[in-house]
């Protein structure tokens, strides 16, 4: 068939039903991205014969004799939409990106009441969609880079033009010939031994280069969680493993030419099962009696309580609690449950890997921890860490479920057998059914305080479901109970904390790492607790929180850590919030009751027990700068603000840094971009070794002027701009001194801590359970802030998300762990039409240990959000909800119990 | 997304082209056949060849063919005498899917898909559409649209019949309606949908959406609240899913079942 592609014309056969999407992809049109590959998301939107089209859905033979126009085409109307979305800044990841702008651009939407809807089939997951309705309205949020001064400026992301035209290299983007493809058979069974693999007409299908299975594994056990440390996770998983613990776990995995070959091969796989008991409820989970989900392990797996499907326990106390609760004046309390939220980052898991001229495993994923993944391949498959590479192109998304090691290890394995470039590309309902989630969570809380509402007890039981393997298990579980604790001052706290294991798909790594369950239990006590003592929830919380000279304390009154507060901006985001939410003078749809509510969250700015980073900074022979920095770039926006924390400390401007990352082979090492370490530490690695820089070319300046090379304190005074120092060029001392680098390094301690305070105006409407939120606000302590833009960005991004979380977001299982919306259509990543404008407000601070005074804000956003909507509900309805998601049938059900 | 376990997509021009079997189903705009895998399937035979007129206006009734593309139904130009043309476009804006997807989606597969949520079965049951199926001893059969969708992805259709068309009497037409629906997000996926039409003797209610396959109320002409509470309550298969717990979907459906009745009133 013949059809043509941006004006060029193309001659091809497609596969008996191929998409256009697959076909384009094919021929070099990596722009067209796979977000869903169902119609939902629209990230793979082209113009065709002019009309936007998700290309997933269309067989590729109705292109035939007709025009395809990607967003690299030469159009006009898709030039217009692309300087727009530059100009507001209007993606983070930019995976959606293309999308919507052959989508803006294909259906002229404007600006209007209308927005929303017309947009509803294209999905954003980093946003929160403001900055996208702003492209569409034409408005400018970015400003030019100005000589030394960058940082604080709101610059665009280096690769801004590179996203909007479809030309950025994602993980799957980059040509490949010779290509084999891998189809995973996953397990019908919640909980079973293979007896028996017929893997023969598999084989014997055309095309098929290997089906692999338990026996062709490594037997070495790991986590697909990564850490710093790798026994922070217990060793409970095996590439392929004989015992199945949860539906869709790996049976077998076929490696084929062609992704058709290995997915017909696949379905002639033969299994025979021997079905075990399995138990999906935590709570019977740790019961006597019920069934071990990893009781074949011994201590060497590092698991608490293997006996009782126990993966971590905490039960610590400081002061007496129950004399505490006793003699308080005032009590609340109550039982939380928060649900299974899937991360739905638009690109999915995925991985490329060979062998590269040297005989090294290369492996190019979608990862936030490419040095983490290296180490752990190596251990897996017992190679010299020297002999793997690992990198990524720029990730679409993270949040948190890309600090994994998902399908790494499954290339490693197939490239390892076959010799051949394997690529493994999870589909979206993989990413709903096989993929960690956010922990589903159960919290107990006690509260008691004096008459005055001061804190004289807190007591937490929580119980988090992690699922059939226990990768962040004991992370989450711990870090869930630390800074939502210590934000608070109380002389008697008790903590009791188990993580569990189920034959359920397992629970990860997810924005705000245990946090955000446990604060929406502390904070809607902490309301119903202001009720109690009759004072304003803000009162509340400036009695009882924090303040500088405070020691942060969970359970432990003698702790010496390296966590404190630094700096310190909770009283002016409690003030900055209140302010706000006293404008009242949004309007209420009818018949709807009106509630205000606020919550507060602290968040440690790294993660505790060493977070490490090596960075360099090299001047160029024509003047400009090469940093190489570890940390990968999924809409975090790190990437902007390494740029500007070089170009001011080198007196030049962003756009003159050329920026190499995420690659095991660029710099020495670094932890990875999870706990919103990308600033904090790998960018004070770069400030570091861009300051040393400086103080090299000054002194190779000096150099040129016959001043005495060793005294390059005498040209302190010169300032360095972006074309040389004083008044010799940048191009003549890299020409005189040879190559001149800085280095630096960090190492994630000591640390310190940031503030968020989220309040809201709801109306909620008794007779059909509808909440519509009048206002959204949310104040921020993020230290200096580096990029006012892109801040406001991760905060409205991370409140869109977690309003996902308190309204709709819930991956369903049934009672025997099967997923019952694995897809976009049955689970709902909040669109544009849903989602408020949220007010965001920064708290001036500076703190003593960020770059130049920042502290590191990407998860936090998101914790205090469900808990200030919650709170807003129960002031509206007059009764508490206690389950989240709060949807409107819920709300709806509750707003009767009370009979309102 | 690419359907890996087909062999074909047969193109039919005509009647004789079709040929159905237990491994190949008919394919239309596709929008919902390719978005799941469909490992069963061997075939698709693509209708949208046939050459059917997408919209046929006759004396007595107005013809929708199978193939007409909800795009093409929501920009025909208005139909004189059609009082309820305005439901053509609420429903298309209920369906969970962009407007994206109108260019492609047919109403004939909105119906064969038998989806509760499916909002072209709302517009044809809501407006008492006959379907004409195709079968195949090359004869065709009619049954009533509220008939043919039996439940969650049922229908009354053999795996060799092709659903060609449906037929509305221009007199329904002419009668007033009012349209109603709630979900749990403001575009997501359609809880209930409830549809009220007067006829000049009763008031008839048609509730899709929150329920297995499509309900017709039947009321007098001019019903008490009382009356419609009772007819909704009388529903025993509302849904659960996702989209709306089925003791919240009894009663919006009645909330919005007495919003029409007085704005039909």
């Amino acid at each position: 068939m013949r059809f043509e592609v941006n004006g060029e014309p193309l001659d091809t056969e497609p596969a008996p039903g191929q998409v256009l999407r697959t076909l384009l992809r094919e021929h070099g049109h990596t722009e067209v991205k796979k977000g869903c590959d169902a119609g939902d998301c629209g990230a793979c939107t082209v113009l065709l014969d002019g009309r936007p089209t998700h290309s997933c859905l269309v067989p590729a033979y109705r292109a035939e004799g007709r025009s395809v126009t990607t967003v690299r085409g030469d159009d006009e109307r898709i030039a217009r939409v692309q300087k727009a979305f530059v100009d507001a800044a209007a993606f983070q990841c930019g995976f959606c990106t293309a999308g919507f702008v052959t989508t803006v651009a294909g259906n002229d939407i404007q600006a209007d009441d209308d927005t929303a809807r017309r947009l509803k089939g294209n999905l954003c997951r980093c946003t929160g969609y403001r900055s996208i309705c702003d492209a569409v309205a034409g408005r400018t949020n970015i400003a030019p880079p100005k000589e030394g001064q960058d940082a604080g400026r709101p610059l665009r992301a280096p690769a801004a033009e590179r996203i909007v035209t479809g030309h950025e290299s994602f993980t799957l983007d980059v040509p490949a010939s010779q290509l084999a493809h891998v189809a995973v058979l996953g397990s019908p069974h919640p909980h079973a031994r293979i007896v028996r693999i017929d893997a023969k007409a598999a084989r014997e299908q055309g095309g098929v280069l290997a089906v692999l299975t338990h026996e062709d594994s490594p037997a070495t056990l790991f986590s697909t969680a990564r850490h710093e440390s790798r026994l922070d996770d217990p060793d409970d998983t095996r590439v392929l493993d004989p015992v199945l613990r949860f539906r869709g776990q790996r049976v077998a995995v076929v490696v084929a030419e062609t992704l058709r070959d290995a997915e017909r091969a696949r379905a002639l796989i033969e299994v025979e099962y021997e079905v075990l008991p399995a138990v999906f409820d935590p709570e019977d989970a740790r019961r006597a009696g019920s069934p071990l989900v990893h009781g074949d392990k011994g201590p060497e797996a590092r698991i608490s309580e293997a006996g009782r499907n126990v993966v971590a326990q905490m039960h610590d106390e400081m002061g007496d609690v129950t004399a505490a609760l006793a003699a308080a004046a005032h009590r609340a309390g109550g039982t939380y449950r928060t649900s299974r939220v899937a991360h739905a980052s638009l690109e999915t898991h995925a991985t490329r890997g060979w062998l590269d001229d040297d005989g090294r495993l290369v492996l190019r994923t979608s990862t936030q921890v490419p040095y983490l993944v290296r180490d752990e391949i190596a251990h897996i498959f017992a190679l010299d860490p020297k002999q793997v590479r690992v990198l990524t192109g720029r990730v679409g998304g993270g949040f948190g479920g890309k600090q994994e090691l998902l399908t790494e290890d499954v290339v490693a394995l197939a490239v390892l057998t076959t010799g051949r470039a394997v690529q493994y590309e999870m589909t979206r309902t993989d990413e709903f059914t096989i993929v960690p989630t956010r922990h589903p969570v159960r919290v107990e809380v006690e509260l008691g305080a004096d008459d005055d509402g001061v804190l004289t007890a807190m007591r937490i039981d929580v119980l988090n479901n992690t699922g059939a393997y226990g990768n962040h298990g004991p992370g989450v579980m711990f870090h869930g109970v630390s800074e939502s604790m210590a934000v608070y001052r109380c002389a008697n706290k008790r903590v009791d904390a188990e993580s569990v294991y189920t034959h359920t798909l397992p629970s990860g790594a997810f924005r705000g790492y245990g946090l955000g369950q446990v604060i929406f239990a502390i904070e809607s006590a902490m309301d119903d607790l202001a009720r109690e003592v009759g004072i304003d929830p803000f009162e509340l919380r400036r009695r009882n929180v924090v303040v500088p000279g405070d020691r942060l304390l969970v359970t432990d009154p003698d702790e010496v850590g390296d966590l404190d507060i630094n700096s310190y901006g909770l009283d002016q985001c409690l003030d900055l919030a209140q302010r706000a939410l006293a404008d009242t003078s949004d309007e209420a749809p009818p018949g709807a009751r009106i509630g205000e509510g606020m919550a507060v969250a602290m968040i440690a700015t790294i993660a505790p027990r060493g977070h490490y980073a090596e960075a360099s900074v090299r001047l160029l022979d024509d003047g400009r700068y090469e940093a190489n920095v570890g940390t990968t770039e999924f809409g975090n926006g790190t990437t902007t603000v390494h740029g500007q924390l070089v170009a001011t400390a080198l007196g030049t401007t962003a756009d003159r840094v050329v920026i190499r990352q995420s690659d095991t082979d660029v710099t020495g090492y670094d932890t990875g971009a999870f706990g919103s370490a990308g600033v904090v530490v790998a960018g004070l690695a770069l400030h570091r070794a861009a300051l040393q820089l400086r103080g090299k070319i000054l002194a190779a300046a000096a150099a040129l002027h016959q001043h005495p090379s060793d005294e390059p304190r005498t040209w302190d005074g010169i300032s360095l701009s972006s074309t040389g120092a004083g008044d010799i060029p940048l191009t003549a001392i890299a020409a005189a001194a040879g190559s001149l680098v800085g280095h630096g390094n960090h190492d994630g301690t000591p640390r310190s801590v940031a503030f968020n305070v989220h309040a809201f105006r709801v109306a909620v409407h008794p007779g059909t359970g509808e909440v519509t939120i009048l206002r959204s606000v949310q104040a921020v302590d993020a230290g200096v802030v580096l990029n006012p833009e892109q801040l406001r960005g991760q905060v409205e991004g991370g409140t869109g998300q977690a309003i996902g979380t308190a309204l709709f977001e819930e991956v369903r299982l049934d009672d025997e762990g099967r997923v019952l919306n694995p897809s976009f259509r049955g689970y709902h990543v909040p669109q544009m039409a849903d989602l408020p404008r949220t007010e965001v407000y920064f708290a001036a601070t500076s703190d003593d240990l960020g770059p130049l005074g920042a502290k590191s804000m990407s998860e936090a956003p998101y914790n205090p959000v469900a808990p200030a909507l919650a709170n807003a509900v129960r002031d509206a309805l007059g009764v508490r909800p206690t389950e989240l998601p709060m949807t409107a049938d819920r709300l709806w059900r509750l707003a009767r119990s009370v009979g309102t | 997304m690419d359907l890996t376990a087909l062999n074909r997509i047969r193109v039919a021009r005509s009647c004789a082209d079709l040929g159905l079997s237990a491994t190949s189903a008919p394919l239309a705009g596709g929008t919902w056949l390719f978005s799941e895998p469909q490992p069963e399937l061997r075939e698709l035979v693509d209708l949208t060849s046939m050459g059917w007129a997408p919209v046929e206006v006759h004396d007595d009734v107005l013809t929708i063919a199978a193939t007409c593309t909800i795009r093409e139904l929501v920009e025909l130009a208005p139909i004189t005498g059609w009082a309820s043309q305005h439901l053509v476009q609420r429903c298309a804006r209920s369906l969970v899917a962009s407007e994206k997807i109108w260019d492609w989606a047919t109403v004939g597969g909105n119906i064969a898909l038998a989806l509760p949520a499916g909002a072209m079965t709302s517009l044809a049951v809501a407006l008492d559409a006959t379907a004409v199926v195709w079968t195949p001893d090359g004869g065709e059969r009619r049954q009533a649209v509220k008939d043919l969708v039996t439940g969650v992805r049922t229908t009354t259709l053999g795996p060799d019949e092709v659903l060609r068309s449906i037929e509305i009497d221009r007199a329904t037409l002419a009668q007033p309606a009012a349209f109603g629906r709630v979900a749990l997000t403001k575009e997501g996926r359609s809880g209930v949908i409830v549809v009220g039409r007067r006829t000049p003797d009763a008031l008839v209610l048609t509730v899709t959406a929150g329920v297995t396959r499509p309900h017709r109320l039947g009321l007098t002409a001019d019903p008490n609240p009382d009356d419609v509470a009772r007819a909704v309550a009388a529903i025993d298969d509302w849904y659960d899913d996702p989209h709306g717990a089925p003791d919240w979907r009894a009663a919006m459906a009645g909330r919005l079942a007495e919003r029409i009745r007085q704005e039909l009133a």
